[in-house]
């Protein structure tokens, strides 16, 4: 067994108390160090600004109420401004300089990919807070957001039974469009339908004229978007334009994740499906009070979508763990999650899964109706079966890749 | 049948699409060769213009006709007097000076706006072809680059206005001496071409949403266009515009929009490998 300086002088050091010396332990005063890296700017921040809002809150609330373990929680908080290169040189920063206790970090699932090894390699723990197309089996990784099997199979489901099956998908260029379409194709396959075409499009794409018409061409009883960020928001905009969201119902799966819905006026956005973990419109006093405190320090609480919610989620997860292990160290921290750790928040309850480091969530399905995500049903405590089909940390717990689905 | 109407209107959109983009940087560049880097960020300023007269409760055609060149043209004409008079004939410096200036108004518009997508619904609604959807609003952007064209070609070709424009361009001294101002010429030129700009920015920005680093996504194809086009500014731009616009679309059609956009880049390196000076500098001459 190689002895390394700091276990050395934690010897030392006990050795020195047990000998009945008293000296003031640093350990105890100094805060926790929580890194959070996320797109504050530039073509993602309508993702980004509210989920540097929601951490601010979450750490200010547990400074406000004591600190945890006793200590006061330092955020570092960095501004990757939709630029993946930031993020790699945020996560070195995060590791080698600031030292920090556990990142709370990444919106794309490329900014994940290009940082989730750091941390990794660097034993420090790594909580990715969004909705993705699932699949990461990593066990210094934890996961709070939907994955496929929750958020794309009930849309799936219940679009079919109502529209028709045939599909057509559009996806976002990079591998949460790609590996989500696959996700897509899997469960209408399962149900006896066919997709008649998946197109992608790089993030800048903003002029979807010619897609409208193939669509039209290809007829599908409704349409899948997998679309992400601010240009992708001018094909909601061409569609209602030509009259189409009359015409063939509009799915999505990141559809008001980036309050697409308020960008939009009522009448170009209304009667678009999907399906997630959070609403502003869910009735629950958890909600309530959560946009009462957000009201209180931000003001607007309109900008409240559900990746905030699970940025929130995943730092009151991690809060809560800490308080369980009594430490902040990786090893107890991560023994608590995969005993099964739960929250409540704003969304209801979310619960690890300890085989994946996914969460169990409550689903709904939601309409938007006159700028709102109105709920039309809830699925309390859905598994993230998807990722749970492939990974099992609990008997390979080196496993470090990510599943996709074969189809 | 149908299906081919659909496809023809979407090429007539990308072609004015393009032409539109590209109509101030080929009075800038095509007739003044000063490299306009901040040609973008002209364009992205007239979609603002637009964009928030028209949440101050002005009508939509208004805020997009008129308040939008008008604001771009006096931006462009403060910018004409403070940096690029200084520059003419000096075209390293100018693409210096001028890219520091888009830079500088990507800035003013993050700090004024926030770094954050705007925009406006379209105002024209959606209609039929057979039993496609079509949105109305290409119709008319279409038909505001017709308009536009043809005025240019009018004015430069037809106008005493035009044919001092184009005097000084080729012959400053004589001009001159003729009793015109040069620089009073060339800043008047400036602010007509920041102003077209600004039209183009206005009436695009109900189609997609803006960011203030929305120029970037203009800029690449107003210059491929202009450069193409060649020397003259109304024949040039039409004819790439039409090109491009076309091979655009029609791989689009048959692929996907990004296989259009890298056959569109491929067909403008090979026009520029077999006609250094621009398709006008080989054909119709001696047109506008």
């Amino acid at each position: 067994m190689a002895i390394s300086r700091r276990q050395l002088l934690t010897a030392a050091g006990s050795t020195a108390l047990a000998a009945g010396f008293s000296f003031p332990a640093p350990a105890q005063g100094s805060p926790i160090k929580l890194g959070s890296i996320l797109d504050n700017s530039g073509l993602l921040d309508i993702y980004g600004k509210p989920m540097v809002m929601a951490t601010a809150m979450a750490v200010e609330e547990m400074n406000d109420t004591g600190g945890l373990l006793g200590r006061k929680i330092d955020l570092k908080q960095y501004d990757s401004q939709s630029d993946i290169a930031l993020y790699t040189k945020y996560a070195q920063q995060l590791v080698r300089e600031d030292k920090v206790d556990v990142v709370h970090a990444g919106i794309t699932s490329a900014s994940r990919e290009a940082i989730r090894q750091t941390f990794r390699r660097a034993n420090t723990l790594y909580f990715y807070n969004v909705l993705y197309e699932g699949g990461v089996c990593d066990r210094n990784c934890v996961i709070t957001g939907t994955t496929p099997a929750q958020a794309v199979e009930p849309i799936i489901d219940y679009a079919m039974k109502k529209w028709g099956n045939k599909i057509y998908t559009i996806a976002a260029d990079y591998n949460y469009g790609q590996i989500t379409a696959k996700w897509v194709a899997h469960y209408v396959e399962q149900r006896k339908g066919t997709v008649a075409k998946t197109d992608f499009f790089p993030l800048d794409i903003a002029d979807f004229g010619s897609t409208i018409a193939k669509i039209q061409d290809a007829a599908p009883n409704f349409v899948v978007s997998a679309l992400v960020g601010g240009s992708h928001m001018a094909f909601y905009r061409q569609w209602a334009a030509s009259g189409m969201n009359k015409k063939i119902p509009l799915t999505s799966t990141t559809f008001g994740v980036g309050n697409e819905h308020l960008a939009l006026s009522a009448a170009e956005g209304d009667g678009i499906l999907i399906a997630g973990n959070y609403s502003q419109e869910i009735p629950d006093a958890a909600n309530k009070e959560f946009l009462a405190r957000w009201q209180k320090k931000f003001g607007d609480t309109k900008i409240v979508h559900e990746i905030a919610i699970s940025q929130y989620h995943g730092i009151k997860l991690w809060a809560e763990c800490v308080k369980q292990a009594g430490s902040i160290e990786r090893e107890a921290v991560l023994k608590v999650i995969e005993s099964g750790a739960k929250v409540d928040g704003p969304a209801g309850q979310v619960v690890i899964e300890p085989k994946t480091h996914h969460a169990s969530l409550d689903i709904r399905l939601m309409l938007v109706k006159d700028q709102k995500l109105s709920i039309i049903d809830t699925a309390k405590q859905r598994p993230p079966s998807d990722t749970a089909q492939y990974c099992d940390l609990s008997k390979n717990p080196d496993e470090n890749k990510q599943f996709e689905v074969k189809i | 049948m149908d299906y081919l109407a659909v496809v023809l209107l979407e090429i007539l959109y990308m072609i004015a699409f393009l032409a539109l983009i590209s109509a101030g940087l080929a009075v800038v560049f095509g007739m003044m060769r000063v490299i306009n880097l901040a040609h973008g960020e002209f364009v992205m300023l007239g979609g603002y213009a637009t964009i928030a007269s028209w949440k101050a409760g002005i009508n939509i055609y208004v805020a997009m006709l008129l308040i939008a060149p008008i604001v771009v043209g006096a931006v462009g004409l403060v910018v004409e007097r403070l940096i690029v008079r200084f520059l003419y004939g000096r075209m390293i410096d100018t693409m210096l000076a001028t890219w520091g200036l888009s830079l500088l108004l990507i800035g003013l518009v993050t700090l004024i706006f926030g770094n954050t997508a705007v925009s406006v619904p379209a105002p024209i609604p959606g209609y039929q072809i057979g039993r496609y959807q079509m949105g109305g609003y290409n119709i008319f952007i279409i038909g505001v680059t017709i308009v536009l064209m043809l005025s240019m070609w009018l004015v430069l070709r037809y106008t005493r206005v035009g044919l001092i424009a184009r005097g000084s361009m080729l012959g400053p001294d004589i001009v001159a001496a003729l009793g015109h101002n040069p620089r009073t010429i060339y800043m008047l030129t400036f602010t007509v071409g920041a102003a077209l700009s600004g039209l183009a920015g206005g009436v695009l920005a109900p189609l997609t949403g803006l960011l203030p680093s929305a120029g970037g996504a203009y800029i690449a194809k107003a210059f491929i266009t202009v450069i193409t086009g060649g020397a003259a500014v109304v024949a040039g731009t039409l004819t790439t515009a039409g090109l491009f616009g076309t091979v655009n679309q029609l791989v689009s059609f048959a692929s996907t929009p990004v296989v259009g956009e890298i056959a569109m880049l491929a067909l403008a390196i090979l026009l520029l490998r077999l006609m250094p000076q621009g398709v006008t500098g080989r054909f119709f001459r001696n047109s506008t």
